[in-house]
């Protein structure tokens, strides 16, 4: 192979290094602010805090900014629209993967075009289908508008499903077990690897998601981070330490995941885009 | 246990596990997006259920009235950002696809935005922004840079490129991961070739390279555009719409919820719908020429 001249590689990190320095300078600021005391925030500006072990702003935003029910209730939600989303995707994959039906063309068409109506212009009609189910101003408001399965893990289930052998299945069959139990103990627990990959997008989907929990849960007690945050800000806008110190407690948990993660998650982001 | 035989087994898992996704999907997908077009020819408060049929006033009012229809400029920085994030995240992607020490960490660090909670963002970017405070400034005045100090959110003429910008410094990560998967199915021995022939760099991506992901490219281009028709999030969490940086989804949602002007909204969301379909539909349709082309 030939090299490549040294100015061009110095050029390729000079603009690495750059593009690394504008996606950590943000974060930067916010994690330097969430240990400074409100006066040391106005006065040190872009130097480090005198104090890291100052978790008073952490304190703050968790009680007065109901941060801590934010965490509770998003966990509520997640965990349950999460389960019932994974069951449902692969139910479906199972039904659609493994069998021949008649209208086993149409329902998959039926996923497909629903991914083109863009889901936040709708928001006006399924509000009053929300309110019709009483599911208005209520915990199962965003769990419903979350379990559906959507096409892209439709597609990377069934490309799954597909590359299960159906020796599996008809050797299951010989032993006499009924499809049900098929799909529990043999489809499903393959399936894992896919699940792993679209429970984290799920999850980050939901955990970032503002305009549904907004819309649908304005009660103070049905706060969850997106909306504890949102409505914290509001009337706090002088006090920037403490925000940044929700702003770090907020981006702690997806950092963690995309750190142990990543793998899976690129997987699924790529697999998102290829369909 | 009764035993049923495989076949009435076969209808009962297909019943039994189809019906509630399949209502699910009807319900909270088709529903809404066929009663918002009967809601958009009423004149529905959104309260209740009492409504008028108004035939095409609605439609009407969007188009006639430019506070409506003429917050699409809005959406033009958003697609501006997304073309330029595009292209940046093209050139990371080459780069990031070769051999180079550090890669990985690069890759990581680019994509980070991406995962961050969406809301939280927006809010650290207030902070960064912030006119006497905001670490934007402090920064530029350290480097000595003090004559290019703004007033980030306060100018008018600058607000839309700073909250464009949040939205590339979120995305310009995923479309890099996304194009390196690309690049990675275009074959080694493709460039190998091309360089024993003696092309140049700048010649095999021109040549090679561009032409194998075409279509990712081309479906990073829709994105970049519905993802530009229907942003929400920035302008209505920073700005709450103020300093004329409200998009066409974010005066929507303020019609429906805060103007109680639901059978508009209804209306502007179809409108949206409508474009968003006219242009999937015109990149299908390129995509179909070129195949039948080859």
């Amino acid at each position: 192979m030939n090299r490549e001249p040294v100015w061009i590689r110095t050029l390729k990190y000079a603009s690495l290094i750059a593009a690394s320095f504008v996606v950590l300078f943000p974060l930067y600021s916010v994690l330097i602010g969430a240990f400074k005391t409100q006066a040391e925030y106005y006065q040190s500006g872009l130097r480090l805090p005198e104090n890291f072990l100052n978790f008073d702003n952490f304190r703050r935003v968790i009680e007065v900014g109901k941060l801590g029910l934010g965490f509770r209730n998003t966990l509520i939600v997640l965990v349950v629209s999460v389960g019932i989303n994974v069951l449902i995707g692969t139910m479906v994959a199972y039904a659609l993967g493994r069998f021949e039906f008649k209208l086993r063309k149409a329902i998959f068409a039926l996923y497909l075009v629903a991914q083109v109506i863009p889901v936040i212009t709708t928001q006006v009609a399924t509000f009053s289908v929300i309110k019709f189910f009483g599911a208005y101003d209520h915990i199962f408001a965003p769990i419903l508008l979350y379990i559906g399965a959507d096409v892209l893990q439709i597609i990377i289930y069934l490309q799954f499903v597909g590359s299960i052998p159906r020796d599996l299945d008809e050797s299951a069959m010989i032993e006499g077990a009924s499809l049900f139990r098929i799909y529990r103990s043999v489809i499903f627990p393959l399936l894992a690897p896919a699940t792993a990959t679209l429970v984290i997008l799920k999850t980050i989907g939901i955990y970032n998601d503002f305009y549904t929990p907004y819309l649908y849960m304005p009660s103070q007690e049905l706060r969850v981070v997106s909306t504890a945050i949102y409505s914290f800000v509001g009337p706090n806008q002088a006090q920037l330490n403490v925000i940044s110190a929700g702003i770090l407690l907020i981006f702690l948990p997806t950092i963690v995941l995309f750190l142990f993660l990543q793998r899976y998650i690129f997987a699924g982001v790529v697999s998102g885009a290829v369909k | 246990m009764v035993r049923f035989s495989y076949k009435t087994q076969k209808y009962m898992i297909l019943f039994g596990f189809l019906t509630v996704p399949v209502l699910l999907l009807l319900t909270f997908s088709y529903y809404p997006a066929v009663s918002l077009l009967y809601y958009s020819l009423t004149d529905w408060t959104g309260i209740g259920w009492e409504m008028h049929g108004v035939g095409l006033a609605n439609y009407k009012e969007i188009f006639t009235r430019p506070e409506i229809f003429g917050v699409f400029k809005n959406n033009a920085y958003y697609f501006v950002g997304g073309l330029v994030q595009t292209a940046l995240a093209l050139y990371f992607a080459v780069i990031l696809s070769r051999k180079l020490r550090g890669r990985n960490v690069f890759r990581g660090l680019l994509f980070l935005p991406y995962v961050l909670h969406s809301v939280a963002t927006v809010i650290m970017f207030r902070n960064v922004y912030h006119a006497e405070y905001g670490t934007l400034n402090l920064f530029l005045a350290a480097v000595g840079l003090s004559s290019w100090q703004q007033q980030w959110l306060g100018n008018p003429h600058l607000v839309n490129f700073s909250l464009a910008f949040i939205s590339m410094w979120k995305y310009m990560g995923l479309n890099m991961v996304i194009f390196i998967g690309a690049l990675q199915s275009i074959p080694e021995d493709l460039y190998e070739s091309a360089a024993i022939d003696g092309a140049s760099g700048w010649q095999s991506f021109r040549h090679i390279t561009v032409p194998s992901i075409r279509r990712v490219i081309e479906l990073m281009m829709i994105l970049t555009l519905t993802g530009a028709l229907e942003v929400f999030d920035i302008p209505y969490i920073m700005m709450l719409g103020a300093n004329d940086t409200g998009t066409f989804v974010s005066t929507t949602v303020d019609m429906a919820f805060k103007f109680r002007k639901a059978g508009l909204a209804s209306a502007m969301a179809v409108v949206l719908l409508m474009i968003v379909l006219l242009f999937i539909y015109i990149q299908r349709k390129l995509l179909f020429r070129e195949e039948k082309a080859r």
